[in-house]
């Protein structure tokens, strides 16, 4: 079967899959609809080519469903009242978004077919990449060596983002935290 | 072009929930949606028809590529968004300590 | 460390023992060889950091504190980070740019070559696994915390 036949499964299966978490009253089939759809993507990044980004991304969701899981299912969540929904702004929402949705495909139009990608620039890396870096992995000749300097923002922000979950974390518990070495 | 727009509807959903839900933890997972439909719309726009993957392989004559550049840029955002995730758990876990609801209209502090 | 009370069975326990060498060994594979398969410094991270969490899951909070130097493992993360500027200003003092690969690019498909990329991979490797191991531990603090109260 050519790609775009599995992308349409995959495709289809991950919207489906988001609107269930969405809609879903129980809070851990949620996380796990979440899941789905995170391995939904890293099936599609594999028939994309992509097998770097398909190993990430199905650790990553593996790590999120493990943070989301701890942090909320074991509280008493099912002892709270649901949320109340406003019928009218829902409804609103909803004829927004298919609004948005109908004239967004003028333009999608005008993109190029599928398979037929319109970056170019791109093409010497992958003539002059593996002379000019030696490493044969052109992706990671990307990230680490012609575009490095992207990589250390990105440490940065990933560094600044956990410290500021951890200065959250420990806002209360000061005292203990300084004697358990945690 | 049906695949493209697939992914914006992809996109829309988590834009519905950002919206309609009133629950901490359903937008939390509504961003995580937004995040996985941009990321797979820039790595379908860069697929090439019958290319292979971006990594030489040893004793093997390759054909053309898919481009690497955007791989690259996906990968660096998949990391960032774990890390923003871990931030919004973080923040949640505490507004939810604070105001025991995961209600944010309740939440009557955050309307100034 | 066989403490019934904390973690989880003995059948857990035991099978952790022999498999967290395995989850750990696949992680160092895929950080060493990021240059030549698919994989590197975040995906090998992310592997080492579960399986850390793994044996925390297994034997406990507790115990794993026992032969687990937590500030050591934030020490490490600062560090790593730290190194990989220094490879960007060792970069500027013997390449002439920010981050420049200065070592000798070796012959393709063997395992030293690429210059600097192996280094920096494993730098943001050791990165990667420390900072998301730790953001785990702290969430299992607090859940501990709140069942005392209780």
């Amino acid at each position: 079967m050519p790609v775009e036949t599995w992308l349409y499964f995959t495709l289809g299966f991950m919207i489906l899959g988001s609107i269930i978490a969405l809609e879903i009253k129980d809070i851990l089939s949620s996380i796990v609809a979440i899941g789905v759809v995170g391995l939904g993507v890293s099936v599609a990044f594999l028939f994309l080519q992509a097998p770097d980004l398909a190993i990430v991304q199905f650790l990553f969701e593996i790590f999120a469903m493990i943070i989301l899981v701890r942090a909320f299912v074991k509280k008493d969540y099912h002892a709270e009242t649901p949320a109340r929904v406003n019928g009218f702004l829902v409804a609103i929402s909803m004829l927004v978004i298919i609004a948005i949705f109908v004239s967004s495909i003028s333009v999608f139009k005008l993109l190029p077919p599928f398979g037929q990608p319109l970056f170019e620039t791109a093409q010497h890396y992958v003539d002059h990449g593996v002379r000019e870096t030696g490493a044969v992995n052109l992706v990671t000749a990307i990230i680490l060596d012609y575009r490095a300097y992207d990589t250390l923002g990105e440490v940065t922000v990933l560094f600044t983002a956990i410290l500021g979950t951890i200065t959250i974390l420990r806002i209360r518990n000061g005292k203990n935290a300084g004697r358990k070495g945690a | 072009m049906i695949l493209y727009l697939m992914c914006f509807a992809l996109f829309l959903v988590g834009v519905y929930g950002l919206l309609t839900k009133r629950d901490l933890i359903k937008l939390i997972l509504s961003i995580a949606v937004m995040g996985y439909a941009v990321n797979l719309f820039l790595i379908l726009f860069a697929y090439k028809k019958d290319a292979g993957i971006p990594i030489l392989l040893e004793g093997v004559v390759q054909g053309s590529m898919v481009d690497p550049l955007p791989q690259a840029l996906v990968l660096t955002s998949i990391v960032i968004e774990l890390g923003t995730t871990a931030l919004l758990v973080a923040l949640a876990i505490r507004l939810v300590q604070k105001y025991k609801t995961f209600d944010i209209t309740k939440i009557r502090r955050l309307f100034g | 460390m066989n403490d019934p009370k904390n973690g989880m069975t003995l059948i857990v326990k035991t099978v952790t023992r022999v498999t967290v060498w395995l989850i750990v060994l696949y992680g160092i594979y895929l950080i060493l060889h990021g240059h030549l398969t698919p994989g590197g410094g975040f995906g090998g991270g992310v592997i080492l950091a579960l399986a850390f969490l793994n044996i925390m899951l297994a034997y406990g909070r507790d115990a794993t504190q026992k032969w687990l130097n937590i500030k050591f493992l934030e020490d490490i993360e600062a560090v790593s980070a730290t190194l990989f500027l220094f490879m960007g200003i060792l970069g500027i003092a013997l390449g002439g740019r920010f981050l420049m690969n200065f070592l000798p690019k070796g012959t393709p498909h063997a395992l030293f070559s690429a210059g600097t990329i192996p280094i920096l991979n494993i730098l943001i490797g050791i990165k990667v696994a420390m900072s998301l191991f730790l953001v785990v531990w702290v969430l299992a603090g607090l859940h501990e915390e709140e069942g005392g109260k209780k």
